[in-house]
């Protein structure tokens, strides 16, 4: 243990082993159920239950198979990257705009933009049940669109706006002193730096409207169902292996996404590390 | 450019120098305001103005005033203490003739039956009954004839309440409360009065989970602060590959482990702890499970940059000075986590008050939370006025935590400020 030196008395020995064996099983806690669920998606068998009768892919064929599965696949993706396209527009400008802006009434505006985080997912849902609905919003991609633009953009302006944070201005105007237009500078100067920052946001939006339930069950015709939509009502009516295939399907688009994520991450710190 | 009028050290450029940059950090203020604005209009229309037209719903009253207008108008005057005067029978024949010919009286009867149950069979029989308009003077005795209820006060009170336009009747009725014949604000009867129930129920769960993530996540927080940063970056993996797994996979997930026949009961019976499955899931227990699985990150993350902040120092420091450690850990080391105890705690608190999925999907019928009868009272029964009016006490109780939750993590970037 690095942490030997600081460790001299029993009690604090004890202490240090107590604090290890709670984490751990916290650890097995939080870990169990995601690795639980992917053995059963390649079980044989139709039930639920371990140990498995044998292997076989038919789940996956089945997922594969059925139209309404697919269906939903292809209701997420659209839907999760024309939200993720709009927030990152309405975010980084607001990001750009907020960096800039200084008044008293800021903290206001800030915590108004933020605020689709805190709201409860149902009271926001049930708004604009009653406000889309008498404008053919509900049943729509558009209106599924814009709400989930809406829970999504505070992510982006949280990390775009953490990454302006960091960036140092004098380099913008090092690029307007040696003539730079300022578009010019945005996209050869001060794009590169905060692109790291964008691609972050851009992930967390698409995660927020690929995993949003709630607005959906609300809004969402039999035409606009996306995958978490399908999985509530399978988990609803009865638990079919197929939601443990499309469950290890959604899982591996998070690892993926996280793992982007912390790449990102490394390659800021290293670049900091370099500039430092 | 300007620094040749600053280099020029005469009056009047510096004036115009002042004026003139001014004018352009004001320039630069509305650039950066133009920037923002789409923003907030977007948002405008695809979040406040949803919420606030779903505030709207909970005060708003206009279906009977809408079916039933000229008895509306008849009762403005009436006092409430006996029963209203021939004109107000007489209007309301008339309104009901007029609504069963344009086909309204169901968005009455339904408006009036929340009010008074049995409200709904009054208004359809009679509108059935009622063949012509009564002859002048006639009105209060046919309507009594066809339906006695029109004889009673209660009857006319309850159409005068719900007259509008704007009502406390579905706010009153999310606090259990309503109003008696004489307008007095009384408690509501025993078989409608469940919400303080399902408040109560809503706050016991999420002040559960939150003791619970607290539990969990302190020792964690603790572990991946104090442990060097390769090997925390890899323990952390184990706090942020469940917190971007989908809320829908954890909870599937947690149906398969607890169901009767699920890995947690057949490891327990293999072990030889139990002859029964427990039941596990579809109660209490299972919700709490799940919720605090899926809210345990939001309590680490915020605890694990507290403790990150604290310097070792301190702890050394206060060993030297003789401090025990249990000591030591009491009066320095926890005091410095208390901020991020309280922002975690309270993160943890405000997602749990409005949780709906998940406890949907492992609760039994009596682990719904508020956000449940919000949705049942939208979607199913659409009694909007009252989905509106639980949705309006649960978004000023949230409201209400994040401010205090802004003002926390607000002093807390502060004291960062001041200790860097």
């Amino acid at each position: 243990m690095s942490d030997n030196a600081s460790l001299r008395t029993p009690g604090q020995r004890i202490a240090w082993t107590g604090t290890i064996v709670v984490s751990t099983l916290v650890f097995i806690f939080l870990i169990t159920p995601i690795l639980a669920i992917m053995p059963l998606s390649f079980s044989s068998g139709s039930y639920l239950t371990y140990p498995l009768p044998g292997l076989s892919l038919r789940w996956y064929d089945d997922f594969i198979t059925s139209p309404r599965w697919m269906n939903a696949l292809k209701n997420s993706m659209i839907i999760g990257v024309a939200s993720t396209a709009l927030s990152m527009v309405l975010g980084t400008l607001a990001a750009l705009g907020l960096a800039q802006w200084k008044s008293r009434f800021k903290p206001l505006v800030l915590a108004f933009v933020l605020s689709p985080v805190v709201v409860p997912g149902v009271i926001t849902a049930v708004g604009l049940y009653f406000f889309f609905a008498p404008i053919g919003l509900t049943g729509s991609y558009l209106g599924l669109i814009l709400a989930h633009t809406a829970l999504a953009t505070p992510f982006v302006v949280i990390t775009v706006g953490a990454t302006l944070q960091s960036f140092d201005t004098n380099l913008a105007r090092a690029a307007a002193s040696l003539g730079a237009s300022p578009i010019y500078a945005f996209r050869r100067v001060i794009l590169p730096l905060i692109l790291p920052g964008l691609a972050s946001g851009a992930l967390f939006a698409f995660a927020t409207s690929f995993d949003e339930v709630v607005i959906v069950l609300f809004m969402a015709g039999p035409e606009q169902r996306t995958l978490p939509r399908e999985m509530f009502s399978g988990i609803r009516e009865n638990i079919s292996p197929t939601i443990t295939a499309a469950a290890v399907i959604l899982t591996t688009v998070s690892v993926i996404l996280l793992a982007t994520l912390e790449g990102l991450r490394r390659r800021n710190e290293r670049l900091k590390g370099t500039s430092a | 450019m300007t620094t040749a009028s600053v280099t020029g050290a005469d009056a009047k450029p510096a004036v115009s120098l002042r004026r003139r940059l001014k004018q352009a950090e004001r320039a630069r203020q509305l650039k950066a305001l133009a920037l923002v604005a789409p923003l907030l209009v977007f948002l405008l229309f695809t979040f406040a103005g949803p919420i606030a037209g779903m505030l709207w719903r909970a005060v708003d009253d206009r279906e009977v005033r809408q079916v039933l207008p000229q008895t509306v108008a008849a009762l403005a005057g009436w006092d409430g203490k006996d029963l209203p005067n021939e004109d107000a029978f007489a209007a309301l024949a008339s309104d009901i003739l007029a609504a069963r010919a344009a086909g309204t009286i169901a968005i009455a009867a339904k408006r009036l039956n929340y009010a008074l149950n049995g409200f709904r069979t009054i208004l359809t029989s009679t509108a059935r009954n009622l063949k012509a308009v009564p002859e002048r003077g006639a009105a209060k005795e046919t309507l009594g004839k066809i339906n006695a209820a029109w004889r009673e006060r209660a009857t006319w009170t309850t159409i005068k309440d719900a007259g509008g336009p704007l009502t406390g009747f579905y706010l009153l009725s999310a606090l259990d409360l309503t109003r008696n014949v004489d307008g007095a604000i009384i408690a509501a009867p025993p078989d409608q009065a469940i919400y303080r129930e399902v408040f109560t129920r809503t706050f016991v769960i999420s002040l559960s989970v939150t003791v619970l993530c607290l539990m969990l996540g302190f020792p964690v927080a603790y572990l991946l602060a104090t442990l060097p940063p390769a090997r925390s970056n890899l323990l952390m993996i184990f706090v942020l590959l469940p917190f971007w797994t989908s809320l829908l996979v954890r909870t599937c997930a947690w149906i398969v482990l607890l169901q009767s026949k699920g890995v947690v009961n057949d490891s327990l019976q293999w072990l030889g702890i139990i002859d029964q499955p427990l039941r596990l899931i579809y109660n209490r227990f299972g919700v709490c499970v799940a919720m605090t699985h899926v809210l345990l990150p939001f309590m680490i993350l915020p605890l694990y940059s507290s403790m990150k902040a604290i310097s070792p120092a301190y702890m050394r420091a206060a060993a030297s000075l003789g401090a025990p450690p249990v000591t030591a850990f009491l009066r320095i080391y926890l005091p410095q986590t208390l901020p991020g105890i309280g922002a975690g705690s309270l993160l943890v608190f405000i997602l749990a008050l409005g949780y709906y999925i998940t406890p949907a999907l492992v609760g039994g019928a009596a682990d719904q939370m508020i956000s449940y009868f919000i949705a049942l009272y939208t979607t199913e029964t659409a009694n909007w006025g009252l989905a509106s009016a639980l949705g309006a006490l649960l978004l000023l109780a949230t409201l209400l935590l994040a401010l205090v939750y802004g003002k926390l993590v607000q002093g807390q970037q502060v004291t960062g400020g001041i200790k860097n």
